[in-house]
C-alpha cells in the first residue's frame, strides 16, 4: 500500500492517557467534557415539561427538587461548564470561517459580547419586564 | 475513499453549540440557580398555570423543542467523539446510541410539547 | 572586531542536563533513557546540545538534522513532551531544569531520535498536491496572472515544510493513523484555494471522508505548534462548512469561490 514503507517495522508507543500529559489537551478535554453538563442540563428540561404536562402535582415536584442544595451545586457547576464552552466555542470559531478581511479575534469579541448581551436581556426582562 | 454522513450531525452540532454558547450559561443560571433560589421572579409567577399558558403559545413551543433538541444533538455529538478521544473502540452501534438517543429524546419533547395543547 | 573567538570561549559555560530516549531495534524491547551533562552556552539550541553528545559524548546517539534554521523541517522531536524544532528551541531556556528529548510522538521509532515518516509522505501524495486547472493551457498560452489578493488566499497554507509537528500535536491522528492529517489537508487546502487550481472535485472524495476533514475534532494544538504558522486547524475546518455544502448539492456556494470546475 505504501510507495514509502521503510523495510524496518518501528517502535508504536501506546497512545493511553494522551490527554494527561498536555494542559493543551486537559483544556481540549475539559471543553469537550462540557457536554456532559449540557446534555443533563437539556434532560433536566425535558423532564420538567414532562412533569408540566403531567399536572400540577408532578411539576411542583420537579420545581421543588430545583431548590434543593444538590441541585443548585449542580447547576452552578453546570454553568462553569456551559460557560467553558461559550468562551472556547467563539474562541474555535474563526478557524470554521473562510479567510476574512478583519482579525479572526473579531468574531471572538463579537460572539461573546452578543452572549453577554442576551444573558443581560434575559435577567433584566425576568427582573423587570414581567408582571 | 467513502463520503462520510458527518455533515448532518456537525450541523446540528453547530447548531446546538451556538445556541448554547449564546444563551446556555443564563438558562442554566435562570432555571437552575436563580428562580430556585427566589432570585428574579416570586415563586408564583412561574407555576404550573402559568408556565402552562406559556407552553402553549406556538412561538414558545418552537422555542422549547429547539432548545432541547438542540442542545441534546450537540451534546451527543460530542460525547460520541470523547468516547473516541478515551479509547473506547465503541464504532457503529454507539453512534446510533447516541444520536438515536438525541432523536427519541425530539420525539418525545414534540409529543409531550403538542399533549400540552394550545 | 565585535566577536573574536576569545570573547566566546569566555562566556560563562553553565551544564545542563538532557535526556534522549533510546532505542536500537536490534538490542531493545523498548525505549529507554539516557542521561547526559552538556556544556551549553545561551546562544546554543537544543539541537546543538544533541550535537555535543554525538561530537563528544555519545556518537551512537541517532537523529536528524539539516538547515540549523527552521526551514527544511529534519529535525522535529518532543522536548518536555512538546512538539519542536530542536534548532527552535533553546537550552537556556529549560535551564535548570532537564531538557527531555523524544522522537515525534504518533510516528514508529525507527532508531533513537528518528521515525518512520512513510505514512506521512504517503498522505501528501493522496491529496493530489499539484494544480489542476480547468483546462490544461499550452506553454504558448502564456503565464498564470495572479493578484496579490488571489496569492494571499493560499500563501500561508504553501508555506509547509514538512516538519510533521503538526502530526505529533494531533491526538486524533495518534488515536487513529488512518486520519489524513493537518500538514496534508492544509496542502490540499493550498491547492484548492488557488486561484489558477479548479480541482475541488478531483479531491473532493478525500475532503468528504471521515479520513478527511471529518478526523478533525479542532483540537487545535496543530496550529499552536506549526513553526511556520501555516495554521491548519483553519484550513481543516473552513472545509467542514464546504464539505457540508458539497454534501447537499451545493458545490456553487464552496469558498473560496473558483475552486470548482
Amino acid at each position: 500500500m505504501s510507495r514509502h514503507r521503510s523495510t524496518a517495522s518501528g517502535y508504536v508507543r501506546p497512545m493511553a492517557g494522551w490527554w494527561r500529559r498536555n494542559p493543551y489537551f486537559l483544556r481540549y478535554m475539559a471543553r469537550e467534557g462540557s457536554a456532559l453538563a449540557l446534555t443533563a442540563y437539556a434532560l433536566v428540561l425535558l423532564a420538567g415539561l414532562a412533569c408540566l404536562a403531567q399536572g400540577e402535582a408532578a411539576y411542583e415536584r420537579w420545581r421543588a427538587l430545583l431548590t434543593t442544595p444538590l441541585s443548585i451545586v449542580l447547576h452552578l457547576l453546570a454553568l462553569a461548564l456551559v460557560a467553558y464552552h461559550a468562551l472556547t466555542w467563539f474562541q474555535v470559531m474563526p478557524k470554521t470561517a473562510p479567510r476574512l478581511p478583519f482579525a479572526p479575534g473579531l468574531i471572538t469579541a463579537a460572539g461573546l459580547a452578543a452572549s453577554a448581551a442576551l444573558s443581560l436581556l434575559l435577567v433584566a426582562w425576568l427582573a423587570w419586564g414581567v408582571q | 475513499m467513502k463520503r462520510s454522513n458527518e455533515p448532518v450531525f456537525w450541523a446540528l452540532f453547530g447548531a446546538g453549540g451556538m445556541l448554547s454558547a449564546l444563551i446556555g450559561p443564563v438558562l442554566i443560571f435562570v432555571t437552575g440557580v436563580a428562580l430556585p433560589l427566589g432570585w428574579l421572579l416570586p415563586w408564583p409567577a412561574w407555576d404550573h398555570a402559568r408556565m402552562l399558558a406559556l407552553a402553549q403559545q406556538p412561538l414558545a413551543k418552537l422555542a422549547l423543542l429547539a432548545l432541547i433538541s438542540l442542545f441534546l444533538f450537540h451534546g451527543c455529538h460530542r460525547l460520541l467523539h470523547s468516547l473516541h478521544d478515551l479509547g473506547v473502540h465503541a464504532g457503529r452501534t454507539a453512534a446510533i446510541a447516541f444520536y438515536g438517543f438525541a432523536t427519541v429524546a425530539t420525539l418525545i419533547t414534540a409529543v409531550l410539547l403538542l399533549r400540552i395543547g394550545f | 572586531m565585535a566577536t573574536d573567538i576569545a570573547d566566546i570561549s569566555a562566556t560563562a559555560t553553565r551544564t545542563i542536563t538532557i535526556e534522549c530516549q533510546r532505542y536500537d531495534p536490534e538490542a531493545d524491547a523498548a525505549p529507554h533513557w539516557q542521561r547526559y551533562e552538556v556544556p551549553f552556552r545561551d546562544d546554543m539550541s537544543v539541537l546543538q546540545g544533541l550535537q555535543h553528545i554525538k561530537d563528544h559524548l555519545d556518537g551512537s546517539l541517532t537523529f536528524r538534522w539539516s538547515c540549523r534554521m527552521a526551514i527544511c523541517g529534519s529535525c522535529g522531536m518532543m522536548v518536555n513532551g512538546v512538539p519542536q524544532l530542536s534548532c527552535h528551541a533553546f537550552l537556556r531556556d529549560y535551564f535548570p531544569g532537564t531538557v527531555r528529548i523524544e522522537p515525534l510522538h504518533h510516528f514508529p521509532i525507527l532508531r533513537d531520535l528518528v521515525i518512520d515518516q512513510s505514512d506521512f509522505l504517503d498522505k501528501l501524495e493522496s491529496v493530489k498536491p499539484y494544480l489542476i486547472p480547468r483546462q490544461d493551457k499550452p506553454l504558448a498560452g502564456g503565464a498564470n496572472q495572479q493578484t496579490p489578493q488571489q496569492m494571499d488566499a493560499y500563501y500561508s497554507y504553501s508555506q509547509c515544510i514538512n516538519c510533521l509537528l503538526c502530526y505529533s500535536a494531533c491526538p486524533q491522528y495518534g488515536l487513529d493513523s488512518s486520519f489524513i492529517g493537518p500538514a496534508a489537508l492544509a496542502l490540499l487546502h493550498r491547492y484548492n484555494a488557488d486561484s489558477r487550481d479548479q480541482g475541488w472535485a478531483a479531491r473532493a472524495d478525500i475532503v468528504n471522508a471521515e479520513e478527511g476533514v471529518w478526523g478533525c475534532t479542532l483540537v487545535g494544538y496543530c496550529s499552536e505548534v506549526c513553526p511556520k504558522g501555516v495554521d491548519p486547524a483553519h484550513a481543516i475546518n473552513q472545509n467542514k462548512v464546504n464539505s457540508t455544502l458539497d454534501y447537499a448539492g451545493l458545490r456553487r456556494l464552496l469558498l473560496p469561490k473558483g475552486a470548482t470546475e
